[in-house]
């Protein structure tokens, strides 16, 4: 069985009278904006909310209730919570509910499950759907009894006439319901907050069962009739290529049928495969023997200078540079002149792979012009689109299922994998399954970006009255454009460009903003731009840095180091003062404002700042929650402390409190660990609470386990000895979650928020245990190990 | 070469090398993919099945060495209401779900063995399973629940 049921399966779409089945079409937006380039270019984080038609719900006569879920599920209960929304305004019985998932179409609007944002993106909408069906069944209530529809009232699947009492169960209803006229979704009165039957309740997860028995299906598992396996070897230094391979020992392992090539991708490579040799099987394990016999002579291409060691150092100078000024504030460099005291530092954050317990894993079907894929992709309309391109076929000829996705930490964003599956099972003629091994996974990410800053802080009559920060990190974006004009791809090239000649430089300008190198603007509202403080003198600046390696976003993205270099500057700045840190950051926060970012060229999480404005009065709510409920102020035994940090990132705030122990030998236990979370409207506290407590954990991987580092273009690090985890040992013994009431404030992002107070948590802690302090993770570069 | 097998009561005769990984056996031929791939090398838990009741990890097992019957998470219970699933859906401990399998069968091992365990023989044995969505303590709550040890 298919643990997920997709739509393509299904039939209800079609014939909607004859089989007694409604279907809500809403054309809510047509304005819709429509990127011409999302088949070929799609934006990594910056596509905005789209409503366009819609089909998510449907009832049928025996009142059974299907619900679209649209979204991808990767463990943070999305198949779960965004259903629970519509049913909840449609008054349906959740034990009536059968959940489906969407295949990539963009008939359901952005399907694109990245960047915290699927509660934020869908809260609404899915209310007015469920509004919309709850309102023609009472509308079928009224006709069929001859009364008022505004007597008649959805409840808990019937709709009952209150003056009388009689009702109907919503099966019986939908007949009359499905001749009705679809109404107007804005005019469709939405419940009142207080007759929430779940929302704000938790809710346990729709796929559970089928998880703790073996039947979930995930993109490793699909299974099609004659499928091949297979396995591909990439070329070990990013963007390298195949000079000529002998594939004859591989073909003399048992099960092993076929080698290919698959062409490599230009540069930029954006969700598109590395290229490299395909080794087919009857079975995945012989695939992997037959690849390690081949033998490939590699052009390695220029990356092989990338050299961790060296390029840390080059990183390093440019944070102690003078950079690009991306906000600037009163005049720093004199407030730092006429400082009582100056602090300053040197912060590392090096590359970290997403590690998905499922690694990647697509299988193609290319069958008579058409081509159906399954992936545990976060997006399955870039899998579409990205397959398709790859086979050259039209997207309409693609059907991209989702599956269930084994962890995906944004690394599932990029169909890379699926792109691989679909070029090989057009080229053999059967299914091929794509799979990914520990090593590929950890050897070909799309590593997160690694980061040095520099912070100079000036204190003044034990006030901060100078920060000047510097952030400097490959970007994202070197994965997505190409500075080189000539390595435009051509779709962007035809589009204005091949027939007028002379607008090259204006259509180029349409892409890469900034000169080469630099941070784009959303990586820098990342945590470094939005800097919450309430300082007199301000400049934050941005210095280059060149790629080696494909960079892709992973849990939080650029929030990781920004809030480590932040929370810890806030730290010492507190020590220099001689002050309690917890006082000394809530004075530094300071007053209850909204923080001015009207100078800056800010990106807000795909919100207007309007509706999600920084509010430091929220910021503060969740680091008192923190403080209090951790008992922060109370006596420690020796060599043990507590370490506070605060955050907001995808619209939510965040105050992480950890508490430690150092024995005298450097190795640091965790017994508590308190996160206090404002992520506005809850939808399902539970899986805020789940959330919360797997990124902490996540956190502690970054902050004391593994780095990933690159000799000579290829990374050091292939599999979980040398590139380890927190396991339950030596995962925080307690980690208690509060929810912090904002209910009247609309939903903010839960995945991603609860990473980066973590390690700034976790070393100031050490730093009230011990007197040392941390400047790079992992913390294993200063000798201590958890 | 034909190999002879027993999993989840059943036998089969499966044509492979005896080198091949019981892993790839399950997931490949005989079809059963609630087991599942994550390192192999025995660093991540995330194949974990039964040889004779005890914890093995599959990755690594040649299927020519298995010498016992086999069970996988399908096998664990037919009605999938063992204690600890049961204790697992009670504590929502899954996320993605992906280590799950591998998690019950671990724990499984342990409380055949160790029905009333402490917390440090948790640790212990656990630690060898890794959850990169970081269920780790609601794991430990449900073994307590399934063992009826107080938390």
């Amino acid at each position: 069985m298919n643990a997920i049921e997709n739509v393509s399966r299904r039939t209800f779409l079609k014939g909607v009278a004859a089989t007694g089945t409604f279907a809500l079409a809403l054309q809510l937006d047509p304005l819709a904006r429509v990127n011409p380039f999302a088949p070929v270019t799609p934006a990594p984080a910056a596509v905005g909310p789209t409503l366009n038609p819609n089909l998510f719900v449907s009832i049928d006569t025996t009142g059974a209730v299907t619900i679209i879920a649209h979204r991808s599920e990767m463990g943070q209960g999305v198949r779960t919570s965004v259903p629970m929304i519509l049913a909840d305004e449609l008054e349906a019985d959740w034990s009536r509910v059968k959940i489906e998932q969407a295949v990539g179409d963009k008939k359901y609007g952005n399907q694109y499950t990245d960047g915290s944002r699927s509660i934020r993106h869908n809260y609404h909408r899915m209310r007015q759907f469920g509004a919309v069906a709850r309102t023609m069944l009472e509308q079928a209530a009224a006709r069929k009894w001859g009364v008022y529809s505004a007597e008649c009232k959805g409840q808990n699947h019937r709709v009952v006439h209150a003056p009388t009492g009689r009702s109907f169960d919503y099966g019986e209803l939908v007949e009359t319901a499905a001749m009705l006229p679809v109404p107007d979704v804005m005019a469709v009165a939405l419940k009142d907050p207080k007759d929430f039957r779940y929302i704000g309740k938790p809710m346990t997860s729709v796929d559970f069962p089928d998880m703790v028995t073996g039947k979930a299906t995930y993109g490793i598992d699909v299974k099609l009739p004659g499928m091949k396996y297979a396995v591909v070897e990439h070329c070990p230094v990013t963007y390298g290529k195949v000079k000529s391979f002998d594939p004859s020992e591989a073909l003399k392992v048992p099960g092993v049928e076929k080698v290919v090539e698959i062409p490599q991708t230009q540069p930029p490579i954006v969700f598109n495969t590395l290229g490299g040799i395909a080794v087919i099987a009857n079975n995945t394990w012989s695939a992997e023997q037959g690849r390690k016999k081949l033998k490939i002579d590699w052009d390695y291409g220029p990356n092989v200078v990338y050299n961790s060691d060296s390029y840390r150092n080059d990183l390093e100078q440019a944070a102690r540079a003078d950079g690009k000024i991306v906000r600037e504030e009163g005049d720093v460099k004199a407030a730092l002149a006429s400082a009582d005291k100056v602090v300053e530092a040197t912060f590392y954050v090096p590359h970290f792979a997403h590690a998905t317990m499922e690694p990647p894993a697509a299988i193609a079907s290319v069958k008579d012009g058409k081509c159906e894929v399954w992936s545990s992709c976060q997006d399955p309309q870039a899998a579409r689109a990205t397959v398709a391109g790859a086979i050259g076929m039209d997207e309409a000829n693609v059907i991209s299922n989702v599956t269930l996705l084994g962890g995906a930490f944004g690394r599932k964003s990029k169909p890379d994998f699926a792109a691989e599956a679909a070029i090989l099972s057009r080229q053999l003629g059967v299914p091929v399954r794509v799979t990914w091994t520990r090593e590929d996974d950890i050897q070909h990410a799309y590593y997160h970006t690694v980061t040095a800053q520099h912070i100079k802080a000036g204190l003044k009559d034990g006030k901060v009255t100078a920060w000047l920060h510097r952030s400097v990190f490959p970007t994202i974006w070197s994965t997505f454009v190409k500075d080189d004009p000539g390595y435009g791809h051509k779709i962007e090239l035809s589009l204005g460009f091949l027939d007028l000649p002379y607008a090259i430089p204006n259509i180029w300008s349409t892409f890469v903003k900034d000169d080469p190198g630099y941070g784009h603007k959303i990586e820098l509202s990342l945590g470094f731009l939005d800097l919450p403080y309430a300082i007199p003198n301000i400049c934050l600046e941005n210095g280059q840095a060149k790629s080696h390696v494909r960079i892709g976003w992973l849990r939080s993205v650029n929030n990781i180091p920004h809030a480590f270099a932040q929370n810890t500057m806030a730290n010492m700045l507190a020590a220099a003062a001689k002050r309690d840190p917890y006082e000394f950051l809530l004075e530094l926060i300071g007053p209850d404002r909204v923080v001015d970012l009207s100078k800056v060229d800010y990106w807000n999480y795909d919100q207007t700042y309007e509706e999600y404005p920084i509010m430091t009065l929220r910021l503060k709510r969740v680091l008192r929650v923190a403080a209090e409920q951790s008992g922060y102020g109370t006596k420690l035994g020796p060599r043990e402390g507590l370490g506070l940090a605060v955050h907001r990132s995808f619209a939510t705030y965040v105050a992480t409190a950890v508490k430690v122990k150092v024995s005298s030998d450097g190795k640091v236990s965790i017994p508590r660990v308190d996160v206090a979370v404002d992520a506005g409207r809850v939808v399902n506290p539970d899986r805020v609470k789940s959330q919360m407590e797997g990124a902490s954990i996540y956190g502690l991987t970054a902050a004391a386990f593994s780095e990933i580092t690159a000799a000579k273009g290829r990374i050091t690090q292939s599999n979980f000895n040398d590139y380890p985890m927190a396991r339950m040992h030596s995962s925080p013994r307690e980690i208690r979650v509060h929810i912090v009431d904002a209910n009247e404030f609309p939903p903010g992002g839960v995945g991603e928020p609860g990473t980066p107070p973590f390690a700034p948590a976790l070393t100031n802690a050490i730093f009230a245990a011990t007197g040392q302090r941390i400047f790079e993770l992992p913390i294993t570069k200063s000798k201590l190990t958890v | 070469m034909a190999v002879s097998l027993s999993v989840n009561g059943q036998r089969y005769s499966v044509d492979v090398p005896p080198e091949v990984p019981l892993l790839w056996v399950l997931r490949d031929v005989v079809g059963l993919t609630g087991t599942k791939f994550g390192c192999g090398m025995a660093l991540c838990g995330a194949c974990t099945v039964h040889v004779n009741g005890v914890a093995q990890r599959s990755c690594v097992l040649p299927v020519g060495a298995v010498k016992g019957p086999v069970t996988t998470i399908e096998g664990l219970s037919a009605t999938g209401d063992h204690p600890l699933q049961k204790a697992w859906i009670a504590n929502n401990v899954p996320q993605c779900g992906y280590c799950q399998a591998g998690q019950i069968m671990q724990a499984a091992s342990l409380l055949a063995k160790n029905p009333k365990p402490t917390d440090a023989q948790i640790d212990a044995v656990m630690g060898g399973n890794i959850c990169r969505c970081g269920t780790y303590n609601r794991i430990r709550a449900a073994i307590k629940d399934a063992a009826g040890v107080k938390s």
